[in-house]
């Protein structure tokens, strides 16, 4: 399984990408191989707020509908469009093109809960 | 969900070293997909797929008037079956509800072999035993009997590749014995996907033997083992019902729109009046198949359904179609009578999406 380094993981499998006050979410390659054949992705709306662990999104595969939580209060600022198109990205490449979405976090210490790669790993057993 | 108590077929090992996905379904463990539900899908529309179908349960009954109780007991005309053949029928209780769908094949002259959904095996087989005539032998066999369902356009290569160029596939609907590398295995031209296909059944000794020779008879011929998530949507996709989710003892085989397999003219069988006096004043509710429209999320079941913007039931089998790449279900709809092209909505996460009523089924082969 693929998990990068440089990445911050939360416990229900999203990997977070941290530059400044921004954060880029998606799902692990754990998550997606988990999921396969992602069909659809509902997208969070640009500039909505969410709170900490709220349902900002849904990925669906063809057996399933799954929620991605928020991993801290903040604002969307940009959400990946290409899935509308093309929900597989998640599959093929999830740390990538597979992106869901942009969030201006409000408090950079929301973060300090999650894993590192380290530990995102030896928690996939 | 635990595992605990959930029974698993005499494949189990094969499917977790395949690494299958394994869920609890019916009271079993159960693969739900090896690599993807979809892969699988298409590899039956294609080319072959097998499922293990170990968890349906089997009936037996025999003596010398199994036919004549046969016929009080389920919907279909049983006496029209000669030996070797089987038909769809249904297992109703005393006010028409279903009690289970099944296939019901004469094997001999006095006995029948019923295949049954495996999460109603107990409750057919008490409800036929509290029903049952003298002289009458009913047996659960469901312990003795291994099964796999091997479906799609290359079936009939990979028969010859596992019985011999010589020996021909039954006809639809027929089951014959016959015999591979020294076990006896019954054979049936039935399924639940659309396609041309078989159904096996064997002693659960010979279950992993028939299986690896099976993957390796049909490798050449691109085979997939496929589990319940392609059996599900290949199915939904031929809108075939799924007992516990489109049938349940709420509604009746008319209700269904499956009357076809409901013989009316015999003189008499349990919920016979009932469902004589629906046809008469007019089915109350159909189960309708449905796609939609435009950009949606798969509809689920569930879900709610709005005609003309009033709340009009829930979805009972809702997915996203492999085959035609847009969201399909089915559900059951009251007056006004639904009709093909009817503009419904499916409500989604508080969201109305549109979608039209069609006809079934909802997947044609090209």
């Amino acid at each position: 399984m693929n998990v990068p380094d440089d990445l911050l993981y939360t416990e229900s499998h999203e990997w977070v990408r941290r530059d400044g006050d921004k954060i880029r979410v998606g799902i692990t390659d754990h998550a997606q191989a988990e999921l396969t054949d992602v069909v659809f992705v509902e997208l969070p709306k640009v500039s909505a707020s969410y709170e900490a662990r709220s349902t900002i999104a849904v990925v669906e595969s063809v057996k399933a509908a799954s929620d991605i939580y928020a991993p801290a209060k903040g604002t969307v600022v940009e959400a990946n469009q290409a899935l509308e198109a093309n929900p597989a990205l998640i599959n093929t490449d999830p740390y990538g093109e597979g992106w869901i979405y942009v969030l201006q976090i409000e408090d950079g210490d929301a973060l300090k809960d999650l894993k590192d790669a380290a530990a995102y790993k030896a928690s996939l057993g | 969900m635990s595992d605990a108590g959930q029974k698993t077929t005499p494949l189990y090992d094969e499917h977790v070293k395949l690494g299958a996905k394994i869920i609890p379904f019916g009271g079993w463990l159960m693969p739900v997909q090896y690599t993807s539900i979809r892969e699988e899908h298409l590899a039956v529309r294609n080319a072959v797929g097998v499922f293990d179908i170990s968890h349906m349960g089997e009936l037996v009954v025999s003596g010398p008037s199994a036919r004549e109780w046969l016929d009080t007991m389920l919907t279909n005309n049983v006496e029209k079956l000669e030996v070797g053949a089987g038909q769809y029928t249904f297992l109703l209780n005393d006010e028409a509800g279903i009690i289970d769908d099944l296939i019901v094949y004469r094997i001999e002259r006095e006995k029948f072999l019923l295949v049954v959904n495996a999460s109603r095996i107990e409750e057919d087989f008490t409800w036929l035993q509290s029903h049952l005539a003298d002289n009458l032998q009913l047996d659960n066999a469901s312990e003795q009997f291994a099964g796999l369902a091997i479906q799609g356009p290359r079936v009939g290569e990979l028969f010859r590749n596992l019985f011999g160029a010589e020996k021909q596939m039954p006809p639809r609907n027929q089951i014959a014995l016959f015999d591979l590398g020294g076990a006896k295995i019954w054979v049936a031209r039935t399924g639940y996907t659309g396609e041309d296909g078989i159904e096996v059944f064997f002693s659960p000794n010979d279950a992993a033997k028939i299986w690896s020779e099976i993957l390796e008879k049909g490798r050449s011929l691109g085979i997939r083992p496929c589990g319940l998530g392609a059996r599900d949507t290949l199915r939904l996709e031929m809108c075939y019902p799924l007992n516990g989710s489109d049938l349940s003892p709420q509604h009746n085989p008319l209700e269904a729109g499956l009357g076809f397999f409901v013989d009316l003219t015999k003189p008499q069988f349990t919920g016979r009046e009932k469902l004589r006096e629906q046809k008469e004043e007019g089915v109350p509710c159909r189960l309708v198949a449905f796609r939609m429209q435009g950009k949606s999320p798969p509809p689920r079941p569930r879900y709610h359904l709005f005609r003309n913007g009033a709340d009009a039931g829930e979805v009972t089998s809702g997915t996203l179609s492999p085959s035609l790449n847009y969201g399909i279900g089915m559900a059951y709809l009251t007056s006004p009578p639904p009709k093909p092209g009817e503009e419904i909505e499916i409500e989604i996460r508080g969201q109305k999406f549109p979608a039209t009523i069609e006809k079934k089924p909802l997947y044609k082969k090209s």
